[in-house]
């Protein structure tokens, strides 16, 4: 305890050291080492050295740009129609859900029980050329006579939203649940409709929500390549199949940390900005 | 192969929610009897220890030994164990080549063990654990009865005197087809041209199974590739990519499309055809005129893995009547000679379907893919760029 009265200062830094000890074990030091897996060349039969091969990274753009911007797109999509999705789904149960809230919430993650791929596996049979949702829509004349779904960008994209909804969904319904009913009931004591009061209190009380939400499912979304593979054609392919491919079918693996790197870093650009745009200091987040 | 499930009952749970195939890393999630290995590997003596391990660790592709579905048991590795004392400790692990050598890279290129005593690999990647040398030779003089191999297998090019390698299962690659929509297919070119199977074919992930067919269909050599040609073949598939002709390249999950009707024709594995069929008979499997493809599964021993028991447990499975025991659940084919005679005894209707014992017409038609083009980084590359990743 002298110790420690002694050298008050250090106390704060003593209490972040397991978070920054799991920071550097878990993300530090594989960081380094994709780092350098990217800047080496060589192959199986010769071996792998660090020989600074900067045109990884160069050549990764320069090939594979058309899938970095599919990548982004399909991403930003999802995370737009998941949002749109989620957020009436997540106001429901937070504002109606009452005793059955823990269902609903149970329900939300349910998905989750079933393994990624037979998820996404199912996604085959429910747009499948012969199934329902096909002939609903042709019937309707969304689709073509000879229109499908499956084996589409539209494919991917679903496989995409679904997959990654309840990472949506349960951060906006944290911040909605968290919403102090009493502020709305006061913005509608002073003459604001129901939208009003969703549009001035309830809706930007609930931002951090969609912050939380869209990060947490646009940036694994852009990293995806299973939804791609088993939904899409090979024009469909996004920056998840190359770096796979790349890593475990091409053993290249220099190039595919390369790809990796500038994914993360085109990510986190993007990160920048859409927290600048949204203001979140505000917020709190 | 990405060739994991496909025996029955995974078939069945195929057509109702899709069929499971393998992504890396994924399937491992999966895949039913799943035991991640211990690593507990028996004592890795690599020179010629003349006992006989208490345990033999065994990888192999799911459902790729006889079962039994009640207790849950391995009739032919109890028997095994019966016979020895040696525990064998069976782990279905292998999903994708790809896969499996990327998570145990690591270990072999450090010479260390990965701690099984027998693993199950396709030509071309057994190939390459032994040009690598991560495979140590059997040793055959307690495996009298390598010489029930089929001669058709007995000198691939990465292991002219199977010094290193045994097959497990053979498999044919050709054409599975619905002719009630198709009408009759006889060559790979109606894949790629009849406008009526626009957008309802598939071909495989596979780089040896479909260049190997692609490449016959131009006439060109493919038990030793050669550069032009592939690239040939490889602008021809290309075009039908980018015309949309070819729907999707695809693990064994187009089973699940072909029996639901998504898909018309797609090129596939007899293994796989064998199991469609009982679902749905009207299907058909072919050899393309022009020529099909033969692929092996390889018993190996990777570094670390006990010899002698290893290869004690190889001339066990190669006993023709243990041999027939396997076969007449996993319904690929049997590379022991006298496994179709006694497997007559068990189920003649086995012995007379042609996708497992098949005919000298048929095996005249198909080939062996240069496993050292399929394991080519250039050839692979070029492959890859088509199917999209």
């Amino acid at each position: 305890m002298d110790f420690l009265h002694r050298h008050r200062r250090l106390i704060p830094y003593l209490l972040l050291a397991p978070g920054l000890a799991w920071l550097a074990v878990f993300f530090l030091v594989p960081t380094y080492y994709l780092a350098n897996t990217s800047l080496q060349t060589g192959s199986l039969d010769v071996g792998y050295a660090l020989t600074w091969a900067w045109e990884n990274y160069s050549d990764a753009i320069s090939t594979y740009h058309e899938q970095f911007v599919r990548s982004i797109l399909y991403a930003g999509i999802a995370t737009v129609a998941a949002l749109l999705v989620s957020y009436p789904l997540a106001y429901f149960v937070a504002f109606r859900g009452g005793r059955w809230k823990g269902l609903l919430l149970l329900l939300i993650i349910a998905p989750f029980f079933v393994t990624y791929l037979i998820r996404t596996l199912a996604w085959q049979t429910i747009l499948s050329d012969d199934g329902y949702v096909v002939d609903v829509l042709q019937t309707v004349g969304v689709l073509g006579d000879g229109d499908r779904l499956l084996a589409t960008s539209t494919a991917v994209v679903a496989g995409i939203t679904y997959n990654f909804l309840p990472f949506m969904a349960l951060p906006l319904y944290v911040s909605l649940e968290q919403i102090d009913g009493r502020l709305i009931e006061a913005a509608e004591d002073l003459y604001s409709s129901k939208v009003q009061a969703f549009l001035r209190v309830t809706l930007p009380l609930s931002l951090p929500g969609v912050f939380a939400g869209t990060l947490l499912t646009f940036i694994p979304a852009a990293g995806d390549f299973i939804n791609a593979e088993l939904l899409g054609t090979p024009r469909q392919s996004m920056i998840g199949n190359v770096i796979q491919s790349k890593f475990l079918v091409l053993t290249d693996y220099g190039q595919a940390a390369a790809l990796s790197f500038v994914l993360m870093a085109a990510i986190l650009v993007l990160i920048v900005v859409y927290t600048r745009a949204l203001g979140t200091e505000r917020m709190g987040v | 192969m990405t060739r994991p499930l496909t025996r029955r009952e995974l078939l069945e749970r195929a057509t109702l929610g899709g069929a499971v195939l393998t992504i890396p890393g994924f399937l491992a999630a999966c895949g039913g009897g799943g035991i991640e290995g211990s690593g507990t590997t028996t004592a890795a003596t690599a020179g010629g220890a003349k006992t006989l391990a208490d345990k033999l660790v065994m990888s192999n592709w799911t459902l790729y030994i006889d079962i039994d579905e009640k207790t849950k048991t391995y009739p032919t590795l109890e028997q095994f164990t019966e016979q020895t004392g040696v525990d064998v400790q069976y782990i279905e692990d292998v999903n994708d080549n790809d896969e499996w050598f990327g998570k145990n890279q690591a270990a072999l290129s450090k010479k260390q063990s990965v701690g099984r005593d027998i693993t199950v690999l396709t030509d071309w990647m057994a190939g390459r654990m032994v040009r690598l040398g991560y495979a140590q030779k059997l040793d055959k003089s307690v495996i009298p009865n390598a010489s029930n191999l089929v001669d058709t297998l007995a000198s691939p090019s990465f292991d002219p005197n199977r010094e290193y390698t045994l097959p497990w299962q053979s498999g044919l690659t050709g054409i599975g087809f619905d002719p009630e929509k198709t009408g009759e297919i006889t060559s790979v070119s109606q894949l790629l041209d009849d406008p009526k199977l626009k957008g309802r074919v598939t071909f495989l992930t596979e780089m040896p199974s479909t260049m190997n067919l692609m490449m016959q269909l131009d006439g060109a050599e493919t038990t030793k590739v050669d550069k032009t040609d592939f690239e040939k073949s490889i602008a021809r598939l290309q075009k039908a990519v980018d015309s949309g002709q070819i729907r999707q390249f695809t693990g064994n999950d187009y089973s699940g499309m072909l029996a639901k009707g998504d898909i018309w024709a797609a090129i596939a594995w007899s293994g796989d055809m064998v199991q469609l069929k009982l679902d749905k008979p009207s299907l058909q499997f072919v050899i393309p005129d022009e020529g099909g493809d033969i692929w092996t599964d390889n018993m190996l021993i990777p570094t670390g893995g006990d010899v002698f028991t290893a290869s004690t447990f190889m001339n066990f499975v190669y006993d023709p009547t243990v041999a027939a025991q396997i076969e007449a659940y996993v319904n690929y084919i049997c590379p022991v000679e006298g496994a179709k005679e006694e497997i007559a005894k068990i189920d003649q209707s086995l012995a007379s379907n042609p996708l497992i014992f098949p005919d000298a017409a048929t095996l005249d038609k198909v080939k062996v893919f240069d496993a050292a083009a399929a394991d080519d980084p250039e050839l692979k590359a070029m492959f890859q760029k088509v199917i999209g990743a």
